[in-house]
């Protein structure tokens, strides 16, 4: 069971986005980094997997060469591999990051002489959201796939995989080769372990550089939605908040 | 004239509403008379035509294949692909939702046409195949303005910032089948459905929600997060580093990446409110806080404010609520 999870590194941006003078790109100068939600719960689960059914973890990801931070990540809670398509853009959109994946995937399937039984990615990014980019990838490379999944069984040539929408639970059953995107809740993920972070510092991380394409879908600014900010009415302090408090919900509708 | 082509999603003999909010948005898109042709994955009731009528569209196509029993999302593109080449759409919608994202992901997979995901607005440009639009990001927290060039744009509608205006179509409403050739891998994606066990109050539809987060302090400090929320008749909620700590189910989850909440009420028990939450409960139409830091970033979101700490304030909540049916 060879499977490789496919992660973004994104900023952890905590209360409040903060942009750069240009609005083209956050300020990430006060921020520490990680992967988007969806896709610790893809390694997590590439890790599971592994460990129920032997095989290996590769973890892929395309970003600035900070990124590696992410994969060694990856590795100390129980990857086994690391690719780095490393770029100083920040701007490869859905598409071109499709055809980077694509290669990158082809090159290491020609190498090792057969498919991953299973690509893993996050149903969509913290970031950018797009949507798409597992999706184009199994189409890329002629693989079924499915989207936003909350469970996972794989064994006996296919995976089984479930996810609920509006009330009902919805099953998708796909032959291996197969790509499935994930949401968390899928599982819990693990902490790194002392000798996981042993392993991340000494695996060696192949990287390789692909090429830029531009696509049609061009980011002109960004900027911070205009809430209005409210500045809440304090009740009050403690206990002595109780009373108010109830005679609110009762203003509310929310009680009698 | 331009057309734009939608997908719509149908339930219990009813269009969704994120699908009345996406055509609404594929009305939208050109300054020109548009024609609004829709995708259903099954025959339409009487109810579902009406309402497509009153929404502007002049033509439904319903997917006919044999095989199908549940959702097809490839089945579903092969069909918006051959409707969009058929009448040279300038564009192809969906409501943002699950099913939308995915079948609109296929289709561009599948044509090669590039797809922004969770538009709140979008409008071609005179005379040009290039629409100019705006997206969300970070589940909403950020706001891009972007351009798409394409001779066929597809977009996925972010349902929470459109309002469905109907706009009655002229004339009749054409309705027809079309049957998309699809191969043994078309067919074999496809969902197999089955009721989902039942949650209780379904966090996603509640009038309260309570929620807990850090400030809660522990899994036995829910104990009275859910005493109160069973008083108000509600769901409970978490933040995600509650769920990531393990105290409680991912379900429960209310934001980014958990549940989108729209309840009367949303109370924040020790939540500090970073953007991953305030994603998914912004749309609450008030919101208590009981925290206590009170520069904590919710309090900028809250409506009112209850300085202090969960363990102190909740259970004399509970008591007070309590003692008053009791003196009823």
């Amino acid at each position: 069971m060879d499977v490789l999870v496919c992660v973004k590194r994104v900023p952890m941006v905590g209360g409040r986005i903060a942009l750069q003078g240009d609005r083209r790109r956050l300020d990430t100068s006060l921020l520490g980094f990680t992967v988007s939600p969806h896709e610790e719960c893809a390694v997590e689960e590439g890790v599971r997997l592994s460990e129920a059914a032997g095989g290996s973890v590769t973890v892929l990801t395309l970003g600035p060469p900070e990124a590696v931070e992410q994969l060694r990540t990856a590795i100390s809670v129980g990857a086994h591999h690391a690719l780095l398509l490393e770029t100083d853009r920040d701007d490869f959109g859905p598409l071109a990051t499709t055809r980077a994946i694509t290669r990158a995937i082809e090159g290491l399937e020609a190498e090792r002489q057969s498919p991953f039984d299973l690509l893993l990615f996050g149903n969509e990014a913290a970031d950018t959201a797009d949507y798409q980019v597992g999706v184009r990838v199994a189409h890329a490379l002629g693989r079924p796939v499915a989207t936003g999944i909350k469970h996972l069984e794989v064994g006996g040539g296919s995976a089984r995989a479930r996810r609920t929408y509006r009330g009902t639970e919805e099953l998708f059953i796909l032959a291996l080769p197969a790509v499935v995107t994930v949401k968390e809740g899928i599982n819990l993920p693990r902490y790194p372990s002392l000798p996981g972070r042993m392993r991340a510092k000494k695996t060696v991380v192949a990287t390789l550089r692909p090429t830029y394409e531009a696509e049609g879908l061009e980011m002109r600014s960004l900027a911070v939605p205009t809430t209005e900010r409210r500045s809440a009415e304090v009740l009050g302090h403690g206990v002595e908040a109780v009373p108010p408090l109830v005679e609110l919900l009762v203003k509310l509708g929310v009680i009698e | 004239m331009s057309t734009v082509v939608c997908y719509v999603e149908t339930e219990n003999g009813a269009v969704l509403d994120a699908s009345l909010r996406a055509l609404t948005f594929a009305r939208g898109l050109a300054a020109e008379a548009t024609e609004v042709s829709a995708l259903i994955a099954g025959p339409p009731g009487a109810d579902v035509t009406a309402q497509l009528q009153s929404f502007g569209v002049t033509s439904i196509c319903v997917l006919s294949a044999g095989g199908l029993t549940g959702y097809a999302p490839l089945a579903l593109a092969k069909a918006l692909a051959a409707m969009a080449s058929r009448s040279e759409a300038a564009a192809v919608v969906a409501a943002a939702t699950d099913h939308g994202n995915e079948v609109l992901a296929h289709l561009g997979a599948l044509t090669g046409l590039e797809l922004a995901a969770n538009c709140t607005k979008a409008h071609l440009v005179e005379g040009e195949r290039r629409f100019r639009l705006v997206r969300q990001r970070w589940g909403g927290s950020l706001i891009e303005e972007a351009v798409l060039s394409a001779a066929t744009g597809l977009f996925s509608v972010a349902a929470d910032s459109v309002q469905p205006v109907p706009s009655p179509a002229a004339g009749s409403l054409a309705v027809s089948e079309i049957a998309p050739q699809l191969d043994a891998l078309d067919l074999a994606l496809q969902a197999l459905e089955s009721p989902e066990e039942s949650p209780g109050i379904s966090l996603a539809s509640a009038k309260v929600v309570v929620s807990g987060g850090r400030g809660v302090g522990g899994p036995e400090g829910f104990a009275v997060i859910e005493e109160l929320a069973a008083l108000l008749g509600g769901a409970v909620g978490v933040s995600r580093v509650v769920t990531s700590l393990g105290w409680r189910p991912h379900r429960e989850q209310v934001g980014q990446t958990g549940t989108r909440v729209a309840p009367d009420l949303y109370l924040a028990c020790g939540i500090s409110g970073a953007v991953q939450h305030l994603a998914g409960c912004q749309s609450s139409k008030h919101m208590v806080a009981v925290n206590t830091d009170p520069s904590a970033p919710i309090m900028s979101r809250a409506d009112y404010a209850v300085i202090g700490s969960v363990a102190e304030v909740l259970p004399a909540l509970v008591d007070a609520i309590r003692a008053r049916r009791s003196s009823c």
